[in-house]
């Protein structure tokens, strides 16, 4: 049934005038779109799974050789690339459920009739629109042992929360829960004035607590939303590149993505480099999908 | 439609145009070097240059942390934005056997630069592979690593008497790495937000193993034979084994968050008052006696790398040559700024503008030397400098050095013998990898 999706032309319309069609008009737009995607997604993302056979590296002059899997073999059987996507874990669990709570903690604060909502709303929301690089520098100066605003607020003398080799995963995973927990308190505000005030008054009248208006109205009808932004995080968190590259050089804080641009553009290992994105990109694409299942199955209850 | 054809022409005019005017600046040439003082000293030298020849000279930068990578970048595209790049010693190998770097072997032959540029320069910053007498480069920025210190703390008569109570000898510019560690340790007083030394730890590129590379090389030790690429019992030999606890027992006495720590923060433990004393690039060293870059200036000292405990004395290798990226279009304009660049006179202007020349006459000279504090040093460190590797894949062998000896010397996993033997297996299977030993 897509016909019925276009809106038929008007026929006083000028490019009605000109003899354009529907089909015509559609295809003008659609089209340098598509053209666009092939070349510039589709084309790349085929090339790419080419060389990740090969052992080709793009700073020599050295023709590319077909390897087979020797690449995926090599990168699975690495320690340290293990190692690697087990810090990545840890930070996406760490950050995601950190946004999450603090999140919807603030939108339920927000929630409600406060004066200034509309300013205190807009003000949350300016870290995350800041740049990645600047929150990054800024955090580093907030955490630096000698002179962090951190420390002398907290009282922890000479901490040091990125040297540390325990901690530092864990303040970027702060930085980014300070940064990005706004996302998820605008979309939970969305989700929250969304619920119909006539289930609470419902509630009420049969003397619900305030716990059991929480856990069985306000957070099923809030949680499909909550899950679109569970999704957005997640595949943003595992992404993360820019805040941990300049606030720690730890190897206990060393992501995925920071592995795979060392390989790739300070070694130059081409072909490795492209088998590794593919291996992040199965990952990336097997957890979106099981949020995606999960995500219909909330909207249907 | 006609709207269209005339926007459409008018476009092609502008672009047209454009082109016109790129032309007609034919007489330029751009150089790529990273973001730091010598680039801007490299920029003057151009402005003569293009006041004796009309020939505009652009030296383009960008921050340490990405140079390799822009530069590499532009290589691997077969780009022509560059016309020359002062790359890093390390790319010799990368540079001429990718073709990204223009042959110079003749150029050198006939100006007898092997000569005329320190014998180290030479080695390092010109010739691939080693002994071969083939050049890609030209020596223009010559630098090791050398320690810079705070003399009134050193002078300050009731310091000296506490430390020879305590060490049985005098404060003084240590003369051997373990006077470095005792002085390090005499300052290291945390409650007074004083502390011992700065060195190089950040892992990002080749900060920690500079660092690490001067204990080694004093200590006598090696990273492996660069002719035949055997490293084990090499870089994991007892020499080897004992440097890299010696520069571990370093890292215990610097500042508060001196994990990933290169020359801005070492520089900085000078000018905030922090640490006694501070490893840094000798190029790194005019803002440390300018005034209105270092509050300290005056009572800023500098000294060579101290000798290891056999009385070995050496430092790593910084600096670089200037080659002729082989995409650029004006390569003959490329080779007739060189020529003018190697010039007595031109070397001379160089050293005084701030550049580190590389010209062996202009080294020797006493001008030169007592130029500044830090130039005899300079000058004495700069016939005893080894470097790293310079084969196609060292940034495959930085990254393993990073990934072995970061989480020993800042996380304390493991111990120096086992983090130094599981190096020498990854540089052989990377050797292996690339069929330079069986």
């Amino acid at each position: 049934m897509a016909t019925t999706m276009i809106t038929t032309l008007d026929r006083s319309s000028r490019a009605a005038a000109r003899g354009l069609s529907d089909i015509s008009i559609r295809n003008l737009f659609i089209i340098p779109t598509i053209l666009f995607l092939i070349v510039f997604n589709i084309f790349p993302l085929i090339y790419s799974l080419g060389y990740s056979f090969t052992d080709f590296r793009a700073s020599t002059n050295a023709p590319a050789n077909f390897v087979g899997l020797q690449n995926y073999r090599d990168l699975l059987n690495d320690p340290y690339v293990w190692s690697n996507f087990a810090i990545t874990a840890k930070y996406v669990i760490v950050s995601v459920v950190g946004q999450l709570f603090v999140g919807f903690g603030v939108a339920m604060l927000l929630n409600r009739d406060i004066p200034f909502k509309g300013l205190i709303t807009t003000l949350l929301l300016l870290p995350m629109m800041l740049s990645m690089a600047v929150v990054g520098l800024f955090w580093k100066l907030l955490y630096d042992p000698s002179w962090g605003v951190i420390n002398y607020a907290l009282g922890l003398g000479n901490f040091e929360w990125l040297a540390d080799p325990k901690m530092a995963l864990y303040a970027v995973a702060l930085t980014d829960i300070w940064m990005w927990s706004p996302f998820v308190m605008l979309l939970s505000l969305a989700g929250l004035s969304a619920v119909p005030k006539h289930l609470y008054e419902a509630a009420a009248i049969d003397r619900a607590g305030p716990f059991y208006t929480f856990f069985r109205i306000t957070l099923p009808l809030v949680a499909p939303i909550l899950m679109i932004a569970v999704i957005f995080r997640t595949m943003e968190a595992f992404k993360t590149f820019d805040l941990a590259y300049i606030l720690t050089s730890q190897p206990t804080a060393e992501l995925i993505s920071i592995r795979l641009y060392k390989m790739a553009f300070q070694e130059w290992q081409t072909g490795r480099s492209c088998a590794m994105a593919y291996i992040v990109l199965i990952m990336v694409l097997a957890i979106t999908n099981i949020y995606v299942k999960y995500l219909n199955k909330v909207k249907e209850r | 439609m006609r709207k269209l054809v005339t926007s459409v022409l008018a476009g092609v005019g502008l672009a047209l145009a454009c082109g016109t005017s790129v032309h007609a600046q034919e007489k330029s040439l751009t150089i790529f070097w990273a973001e730091w003082d010598p680039a801007n000293y490299l920029q003057e030298l151009g402005n003569e240059y293009e006041k004796e020849t009309g020939v505009k000279i652009t030296v383009e930068t960008t921050p340490w942390s990405d140079f390799q990578t822009k530069a590499f970048t532009e290589f691997n595209a077969h780009g022509d934005a560059y016309d020359l790049v002062v790359g890093d010693s390390q790319w010799l190998g990368a540079g001429s056997t990718g073709g990204h770097y223009v042959d110079l072997t003749d150029f050198f032959n006939k100006h007898n630069l092997k000569e005329v540029m320190a014998p180290a320069t030479v080695k390092y910053y010109a010739e691939y592979p080693g002994n071969s007498g083939k050049y890609w480069a030209i020596p223009l920025e010559g630098d090791a690593v050398g320690w810079s210190y705070r003399k009134d703390w050193f002078e300050d008569p009731k310091e000296k008497e506490a430390f020879k109570a305590k060490y049985g000898y005098d404060l003084d510019v240590p003369k051997d790495f373990k006077a470095l560690r005792d002085i390090a340790e005499f300052f290291y007083r945390p409650d007074q937000k004083k502390y011992g030394i700065a060195i190089y730890t950040d892992n990002s590129y080749d900060a920690m193993a500079m660092g690490f590379e001067n204990a080694l090389f004093s200590y006598g030790g090696e990273l492996g034979d660069y002719s035949t690429y055997k490293v084990d019992g090499i870089v994991n030999s007892d020499k080897a084994v004992a440097a890299l606890d010696a520069y571990k027992e370093l890292y215990k006495f610097t500042p508060p968050g001196w994990a990933k720590s290169f020359f801005v923060e070492d520089n900085q433990a000078i000018t905030e008052n922090l640490a006694a004393m501070s490893m840094n690039y000798f190029a790194f060293f005019p803002s440390l006696i300018n005034e209105s870059s270092n509050p300290n200036a005056k009572n800023t000292g500098f000294f060579a790398n101290p000798p290891g405990p056999n009385g070995d004395q050496f430092a790593a290798l910084g600096g670089q040559g200037i080659s002729i990226v082989s995409y650029s279009q004006k390569q003959d304009e490329a080779m007739k700024f060189l020529e003018w660049f190697i010039k007595d006179d031109t070397q001379k202007k160089w050293a005084a503008l701030g550049g580190y020349t590389c010209s062996a006459a202009v080294l020797k000279s006493p001008e030169f030397q007592s130029a500044t504090p830090y130039n005899k040093a300079f000058y004495e460190t700069m016939f005893k400098v080894k470097d790293f590797w310079a084969v196609p894949e060292y940034a495959e062998l930085l990254q393993q050095l990073n990934q072995r000896i970061y989480p020993y010397m800042i996380g304390g996993s493991g111990t120096a013998k086992e983090t130094l033997d599981a190096l020498a297996a990854d540089w052989n299977a990377t050797f292996k990898k690339y069929g330079r030993v069986k």
